[in-house]
C-alpha cells in the first residue's frame, strides 16, 4: 500500500486540471443555460499558448522562474481574445433556443476550433517543462513528489474559495448570482445581463485556458486535447450535478480516487474509469450528486 | 405526390451519375453508407434528442463485417450485413436501455461518452480488432457467387441503393404509424403524451434501437466499399459528420439524409483535393449555416416547392 499515497497525489493532480474544465462549464452552464460543448478547445488553446509564449521567453533567456506566471498570463490573454467574440458572435444568438440548437451550434465551434489549432500549431506535439522544473521536488517519509503537482491541488482549492468570494462578496458576483435566478427581473433592476454574460463565458474560457496552461509544462500539448478534455470535463460537472462549484470539486475528487483505484487494482480500466463512475452516479441520481431536479413543463 | 416523384427523380439520377462518371461510384456507394448511418441520427432528431456517439454504432456494424471477413472467415456478403445489423442493434438495445431516461445535454454529452469508451476499446483490443492497425475486409461471396472487386461495387452500389429504398419506405412508414409520430411529441411535450397514456421510453428505446440498427448497416456497407477499418470510425468526428448530414439534410422526411450525405461526400471529394486540413473547419462552418439560415435542411427546400401555401 505503499503506492497508494504518491497514486493519491497524481490522481488528484490530474484530477485538478479536470476540475478547471469542469468548473468552468458548470459556471457558464448556470449562468447562460447554454452547454458549451466547445469548452474544451479554450483548454488546448490555452496550452497551445502558454507552451508558445513559454517557448518564446525561455529561448530569449529569461530566468526559469517567469515561467510560472507566464502559464496565468496566456490563460488570461486567451480568455480575454476569446471569451467575449465568441460570446457575441455566436453563443448569444442561442439564449433560449432547444438545447438541440445549442449543442449542435457548440459542436459546430468545437469542430472548427479543432482543425484550427492544427492549422496554426501543426499536428506535432509540444513540450515546454520549465515551470515543473523550477519548483523541484520534496521528499516527504522518503517518497518524492513532484511540487508541481501539490502546487496543482492547491491551486484547484483556491479556485474553490476565490469562485465562492468572488460570487457572495463581489459586485459582479453578486450580479452574476441575480442573473441565475432570474435574468428578466435582474435586467429590470438595471443589471446590464448582457455584460453579465459576458463576464461570465469569459471567466469560463479563463478556467478552462488556465487548466490547459497548468496542463501542458507536465503532459505537453498535442492534438486531440479539446475532445477528452471537454468530455472528461462534462463527466466531472456531470457527477457534481450541473451548475454546482463545489460539486464539482468534489466529483473531481471522486474521479481522481476511482482513477487511482482502476490503475491499482485494473489498470486496463483506467482511461475508462470516469465513465464508469459518471454512469454508475447518474443511473442513481440523474441530476448528479448536488444537482436539483428541475420541475418538467406540463 | 409530386414530392415522390420529385424523390424518385433524385434517386434515378443518383443511379445514372456514376455510370457515366464511373470514379464517383465509389464515392455514391459511402453516400449510401453515411446516408443510412445519418437517417438513423434523424429518427431520434425527431425527438429532439441529438446522440453526437452515434459513430460508435457505425464502427460496431463495420467491425462486425471486418470480425466475420478477417476473424471467422465468413465471406458472405448476405450474412455480414444482417449480422452487422443484428449486432448493432443489440448494442442499441443494452446502450439504448440506459440512454432513454436522459434528454437534451445529458442524452448527448453520455453517449459522446459511450461512443470515446468504444473508441478507447477498439484501439486497445488488439487481438480482437487489429488495434489502431485495424481489419481488412476481403471481397465477400454474393450469394454464392465470388465476383470480382469491380462487379462487387456495382452489387454494393445499386444493391445498397435497392436497400436504401426499402429502408425508406420502412422508415416512413415507421414514422407515421403512432410510434413514430410520438418521436415529435415527446420533444413538444413529453408530459402530454404520458397522460395520453404512452409510455415514452418504449417509444424512445424503439427509436434509439432501429437508429443503431440503421447506423450499423451503413458501417457495414463503409466496411465492405473501403476494404480497411480502423478505430476512427467510432471517433467523435465521424459522429459530427452524422449529425451534419442528418441537420443538413433535413429531418422532415427520410430522404433528407440521404440528399445530405450525397451533398457532403461531394464537397468531401473536392475538399480532399483543395483543403485537406480544414475538412472539420467545413462540417463546422456548415452545420452553423444551415442552423442559422437553413433551419429545415436541404430537405426542407423539397417541402417548399411542393407544399406552397400549404404552411405558412
Amino acid at each position: 500500500m505503499d503506492f497508494l499515497l504518491p497514486m493519491l497525489v497524481d490522481g488528484l493532480a490530474a484530477s485538478a486540471l479536470i476540475f478547471f474544465i469542469a468548473v468552468g462549464l458548470t459556471l457558464v452552464f448556470s449562468v447562460l443555460r447554454v452547454l458549451n460543448v466547445a469548452h474544451g478547445s479554450f483548454y488546448a488553446v490555452g496550452a497551445y499558448v502558454a507552451v508558445t509564449i513559454g517557448g518564446v521567453v525561455m529561448s530569449a533567456g529569461a530566468p526559469q522562474w517567469l515561467s510560472f506566471p507566464i502559464l496565468f498570463l496566456s490563460a488570461a490573454l486567451t480568455a480575454a481574445l476569446l471569451g467575449p467574440v465568441i460570446e457575441r458572435t455566436f453563443i448569444r444568438f442561442t439564449y433560449g433556443k432547444p438545447e438541440a440548437v445549442q449543442i449542435l451550434v457548440t459542436f459546430a465551434l468545437f469542430l472548427i476550433f479543432e482543425d484550427l489549432q492544427k492549422l496554426v500549431f501543426g499536428v506535432q506535439a509540444y513540450y515546454q517543462d520549465a515551470a515543473v522544473n523550477v519548483l523541484g521536488i520534496s521528499d516527504i517519509g522518503g517518497i518524492i513528489y513532484l511540487n508541481y503537482q501539490l502546487l496543482l491541488i492547491a491551486l484547484a482549492a483556491a479556485v474553490v474559495v476565490a469562485l465562492r468570494v468572488m460570487l457572495h462578496h463581489t459586485r459582479l458576483g453578486k450580479m452574476i448570482v441575480a442573473v441565475v435566478a432570474d435574468p428578466e427581473v435582474s435586467a429590470t433592476l438595471g443589471i446590464d445581463t448582457r455584460r453579465v454574460y459576458m463576464a461570465a463565458f469569459t471567466i469560463g474560457v479563463f478556467l478552462a485556458a488556465l487548466g490547459g496552461a497548468l496542463a501542458s509544462p507536465n503532459s505537453g500539448v498535442a492534438p486531440g486535447l479539446g475532445a477528452e478534455a471537454i468530455v472528461l470535463g462534462f463527466a466531472v460537472a456531470a457527477i457534481g450535478g450541473l451548475g454546482q462549484i463545489e460539486g464539482a470539486a468534489l466529483a473531481a475528487v471522486i474521479v481522481g480516487i476511482a482513477r487511482v483505484l482502476a490503475i491499482y487494482y485494473v489498470p486496463q480500466l483506467e482511461p475508462v474509469a470516469p465513465y464508469l463512475v459518471m454512469l454508475a452516479v447518474l443511473l442513481v441520481r440523474p441530476y448528479g450528486l448536488f444537482g436539483a431536479a428541475t420541475q418538467r413543463k406540463i | 405526390m409530386l414530392h415522390f416523384i420529385i424523390i424518385l427523380a433524385l434517386a434515378a439520377a443518383f443511379a445514372a451519375i456514376p455510370a457515366f462518371f464511373p470514379w464517383l461510384a465509389f464515392v455514391f456507394t459511402l453516400v449510401l453508407a453515411k446516408g443510412f448511418a445519418a437517417l438513423g441520427v434523424a429518427i431520434l432528431l425527431r425527438a429532439g434528442l441529438i446522440s453526437i456517439g452515434h459513430a460508435l454504432f457505425y464502427a460496431v456494424g463495420a467491425y462486425t463485417v471486418g470480425f466475420l471477413s478477417s476473424r471467422a472467415g465468413v465471406n458472405l456478403l448476405i450474412p455480414q450485413l444482417v449480422a452487422a445489423a443484428v449486432v448493432s442493434g443489440l448494442f442499441g438495445l443494452v446502450i439504448g436501455l440506459f440512454m432513454v431516461r436522459y434528454r437534451g445535454i445529458f442524452f448527448a454529452m453520455l453517449n459522446l461518452a459511450v461512443s470515446m469508451v468504444g473508441y478507447t476499446l477498439l484501439s486497445k483490443l488488439y487481438t480482437l480488432t487489429g488495434g489502431t492497425d485495424g481489419l481488412s475486409i476481403a471481397t465477400p461471396r454474393v450469394l454464392g457467387m465470388t465476383v470480382g472487386r469491380e462487379a462487387f461495387e456495382a452489387i454494393l452500389l445499386y444493391g445498397g441503393l435497392g436497400l436504401a429504398f426499402v429502408v425508406g419506405i420502412v422508415v416512413h412508414r415507421y414514422l407515421k404509424s403512432p410510434m413514430g409520430e410520438a418521436l415529435p411529441a415527446v420533444e413538444s411535450n413529453e408530459i402530454r403524451l404520458e397522460y395520453l397514456g404512452i409510455a415514452v421510453p418504449r417509444v424512445l428505446l424503439f427509436a434509439y434501437v432501429g437508429s443503431a440498427v440503421l447506423a450499423g448497416i451503413g458501417g457495414a456497407i463503409h466496411a465492405l466499399i473501403v476494404g480497411h477499418i480502423t478505430p476512427d470510425l467510432a471517433y467523435w468526428t465521424t459522429s459530427g459528420q452524422l449529425v451534419l448530414v442528418a441537420v443538413l439534410g433535413g429531418i422532415g422526411g427520410v430522404a433528407g439524409p440521404f440528399i445530405g450525405a450525397t451533398f457532403l461526400e461531394s464537397v468531401r471529394a473536392a475538399a480532399v483535393i483543395y483543403a485537406p486540413d480544414a475538412w472539420n473547419i467545413i462540417i463546422g462552418a456548415g452545420l452553423l449555416v444551415v442552423i442559422f439560415f437553413l433551419p429545415r435542411g436541404l430537405h426542407g427546400l423539397i417541402e417548399r416547392i411542393t407544399r406552397k401555401g400549404e404552411r405558412p
